[in-house]
């Protein structure tokens, strides 16, 4: 063996080690933002869950005309207006007979949601012939109940310390005895807006007011991201100083923080434009602005790998340029800009930052008809449920998380399809 | 007549138009036998028919509805001044003018003067919204008829009708311009607004922030000063933080996956990392807040610190996770760029692979990296949900990663958001910041697109 090789062989296990030391970080770097990713999902989905399903409790509800102050053939707005909250203070009472204490009958008036009344109003409403009978129905239960069902408050902690005090626990067995609580899926989640109340706090109001600005958004950013990126790509003079300045613009926009676009809605589309607040409207102006690099540079590239024999063939056959770009490249890049535009609507799905900016954090419960009724988003929602103590409140944060990306991962899913499916290899 | 409806009878006129001139195309040239002395296909005749019908139309309609109700809110306004208010008070009323409108309630104001605006608000908003769909559907037909009357088979259809699309798409290309100059108008102006109450030595160099300004003038309140360094600072703080995690370990990953991992080992790790990718921030800042910061606590509890429940730690390292995947994709295109015979040389050499990364690879993809880095600074300091739920209110300047700091993004979120007049110097201080906030990411981005270019361009 030469000296040279001997040195060499000396230091060849310290290097081996140090290269399998190297390797190891890198593993270990991915290891770690998979775990990071786990960890994050499990919270949301262990959070989140419980939240599709509802507490219900079921009484015996005596409808006796005296008690309302109407009868079956009342009118509507007398039916509308008896008196339904003394039926069910009435109700409670007559089920806890042994509740005496004044605190303890206001717990016992919590026992169930503040809606109960307006759940036996539509009944009665509904159907008048009710008054005068007795009837069980299930009413949806208050949050405290619903979170002490669900397995979430400890009861063998101090009472000082439980949301649910002792006299309480001794109802909720007795009823839980009685076969008188059940869950249900949680209907109100889908089908309500925003309420102060968590157990009758729903999703569907966010969730329309996300699809309207998403519709803006896509009917806007759509047709003038594909337009600019056609002109840019195919028919954009080289060397101009305009163009030049188009695209420097738009990749400098690409990295401009989303709060910047927001104070640009808040000061250009409300102030000066007058664009009415907190509107779907406003909000996919603002989206759009932000979404339009993605879809552009998106369907810049899907237009550019486009192979020139296409543009050649067609020029050949004496189309012109635009007839040949709309009639023949355009279609073959479809499916990439397709791809490009729903990633970039998943962004901007998103979003919440700059939707802050115009307003649309507003606690609306009303689900917006249209472009131009106030409305929340989403993940606006999600950061407003966020910042409420309440433990069920907790619960459907992460709930309406598990929406979200739920739509997100099927519009990513749908355009990975859309890949798969129309790829095409020249 | 709403606009809505006004924009879809326009373009039930416009498919009516392009019918109309397709026919009249075929009729001016005498029929079926007659097509070839046509120019352009008679489709473009009828393009060109709808186009005349529908652009003039479409424009005046635009006008009218962005500068139409500003109009009318003056007039009304006018109409409201008087010597004894002020600009602000009048505004105050126009509001409530306004809301009454549109509750269509005019005799619920109790003062009528304000009645009588409002009934004047609702007659004259009644009024233009007719005048607007007579003109606009007025111009549609004269459009529609002088398109009619162009039609003959000499005339250059499609070159006409493609030179109209060109200069639309140059228009929707040149939006990119116009935002751009948007945001500067938006932020500038206001910001020179601010300026004039604050000074910009007091706003860039002042140590203490407190927006706080009394509405009274016997009111103990903030002191109103509008220092910014500590807003900087924290925002400095939980970046500085954030990249500590994100640079490393979105470069290792990146690292691992091109030059180590098995096809295996990349199928399941490049989708998580697009996951990752692909979360909403908000959601990021909800879970800083429900599980990273408690876990900090608990843990600093446990070793006997003292930890604040909003820890500039908590957000930044939830921002570090976040700017992982961003930092591992652009890593791993300027690597891939790294041409292949310079490892290959490296190997030949009797060099290791880690030995290749760290003496050939790296220092050949240093600009990038470096570009990549500057990018993920400027994404980290221009992140506003996650601060914005994870990190303090209270404008701390410190550099203690375990107390609370406020961020540049979450003033501007805390200042603006809520029921504010418009015009105080602590909705103004928003606008500022978000001037500052601008500027600094767009050096960042110029320089890092700049970095990446010109080394891509040392390969290509």
């Amino acid at each position: 063996m030469s000296k040279t090789t001997e040195k060499v062989k000396a230091g060849l296990a310290k290097r081996y080690a140090r290269e399998r030391r190297f390797r190891r970080f890198g593993l270990a770097s991915i290891i770690l933002s998979m775990v990071f990713l786990a960890v994050l999902l499990l919270t949301i989905f262990s959070n989140g869950l419980p939240a599709f399903t509802q507490t219900y409790l079921k009484f015996e509800v005596d409808l006796s005309a005296e008690v309302l102050g109407v009868d079956a053939n009342a009118e509507q707005a007398a039916l509308r207006a008896a008196s339904y909250s003394t039926v069910i203070k009435n109700t409670l009472a007559a089920s806890f007979p042994e509740v005496k204490k004044r605190k303890q009958k206001k717990a016992l008036r919590k026992l169930v949601s503040s809606n109960a009344p307006y759940r036996l109003q539509q009944m009665v409403m509904a159907n008048p012939q009710l008054i005068g009978t007795r009837q069980s129905v299930w009413f949806l239960a208050d949050d405290d109940i619903d979170t002490f069902f669900k397995g979430n408050i400890d009861r063998t902690l101090p009472e000082s310390s439980r949301r649910i005090k002792d006299f309480q626990l001794v109802w909720l067995d007795k009823l839980s005895a009685e076969g008188k609580v059940e869950k249900r899926f949680n209907t109100e989640f889908f089908s309500r807006g925003d309420s102060r109340e968590p157990e009758q706090a729903g999703i569907l109001g966010a969730l329309m007011g996300s699809l309207y600005t998403m519709l803006v958004t896509i009917m806007l950013s759509f047709p003038i991201g594909v337009a600019a990126a056609i002109y840019l790509e195919e028919f954009a003079p080289k060397d101009n100083r305009w163009v030049d300045l188009i695209e420097v613009n738009i990749n400098n926009l690409a990295a401009v923080p989303s709060i910047v676009f927001g104070l640009l809605g808040l000061a250009i589309f409300i102030q000066l434009f007058g664009v009415p607040r907190s509107t779907p409207l406003v909000g996919g102006l603002v989206l759009t602005l932000m979404t339009l690099p993605t879809i552009i540079i998106a369907s810049r590239a899907a237009l550019k790998a486009v192979p020139p024999s296409i543009r050649e063939a067609a020029l050949g056959l004496g189309a012109s340029r635009v007839q040949t770009v709309f009639h023949h490249v355009l279609p073959l890049a479809m499916p990439g800009i397709l791809t490009g535009t729903i990633i970039g609507m998943a962004q901007a799905l998103g979003e919440t930052a700059p939707l802050l900016m115009i307003g649309m954090v507003a606690f609306i419960i009303d689900i917006p008809g249209g472009i131009s009724d106030p409305a929340a988003a989403l993940p606006v929602q999600i950061y407003l449920w966020s910042d409420s103590p309440e433990r069920a409140f907790t619960e459907r944060t992460s709930a309406a998380i598990i929406v979200l990306l739920f739509f997100l991962v099927m519009m990513n899913l749908i355009a990975v399809m859309l890949r798969k499916k129309f790829e095409r290899r020249w | 007549m709403n606009t809505t409806t006004l924009i879809l009878l326009l373009i039930l006129l416009a498919t009516f138009a392009h019918f109309v001139g397709r026919k009249r195309s075929l009729s001016v040239s005498n029929g079926n036998r007659g097509v070839n002395k046509l120019h352009s296909l008679p489709g473009y005749y009828g393009y060109l028919m709808a186009i005349w019908c529908v652009i003039p139309a479409l424009i005046v309609l635009v006008a009218w509805t962005t500068l139409g109700d500003m109009m009318v809110n003056r007039h009304i306004a006018a109409t409201l001044k008087t010597d004894s208010n002020t600009v602000t008070e009048v505004n105050l009323i126009m509001n409530q003018v306004r809301n009454l409108a549109e509750a269509g309630k005019p005799e619920a104001a109790t003062d009528p003067l304000v009645q009588q605006a409002t009934q004047q608000y609702i007659s004259m908003q009644h009024t233009t919204a007719l005048a607007k769909a007579v003109v606009v559907l007025a111009i549609a037909l004269i459009g529609a008829f002088i398109g009619w009357r162009f039609i003959a088979p000499h005339v250059r259809a499609r070159n006409q009708v493609e030179r109209v699309l060109r200069w639309g798409m140059i228009l929707c290309a040149s939006i990119a311009v116009m935002t751009t100059f948007g945001i500067i108008f938006s932020v500038l102006f206001e910001s020179i607004r601010f300026f004039q109450s604050v000074s910009i030595t007091d706003f860039l160099f002042g140590t203490t922030w407190s927006p706080q300004t009394a509405i009274r003038t016997d009111q103990v309140g903030g002191s109103g000063s509008f220092g910014s360094i500590p807003l900087f600072a924290g925002t400095l703080l939980i970046s500085a933080i954030a990249l500590l995690v994100a640079v490393p370990l979105g470069l290792m990953a990146a690292i691992y996956l091109s030059e180590y991992a098995s096809p295996k080992v990349r199928a399941i790790a490049k989708p998580a990392l697009e996951i990752l990718a692909g979360i909403p921030t908000v959601v990021y800042g909800f879970f800083a807040v429900l599980t990273i910061a408690p876990f900090i606590r608990e843990i600093g509890e446990a070793i006997g610190l003292s930890v604040a429940s909003e820890s500039a730690l908590a957000a930044g390292l939830v921002m570090g996770v976040m700017l992982i995947p961003f930092m591992s994709s652009l890593s791993d295109d300027v690597i891939n760029a790294v041409p292949q015979a310079m490892r290959d040389g490296s190997y030949g050499m009797g060099a290791t692979k880690s030995e290749t990364i760290k003496q050939v690879i790296i220092p050949a993809a240093l600009p990038g990296i470096v570009g990549a880095f500057l990018l993920a600074a400027s994404r980290a300091i221009g992140e506003t949900m996650i601060v914005v739920m994870a990190a303090g209110l209270s404008a701390n300047l410190t550099a203690n990663p375990l107390e609370a700091v406020t961020t540049v993004t979450v003033q501007i979120v805390t200042l603006l958001t809520g029921d504010q007049e418009f015009d105080s110097p602590k909705t103004l201080a928003a606008f500022a910041l978000g001037l500052t906030l601008f500027v600094l990411t767009l050096i960042l981005n110029i320089v890092a697109l700049h970095i990446v270019r010109k080394y891509r361009e040392q390969y290509d």
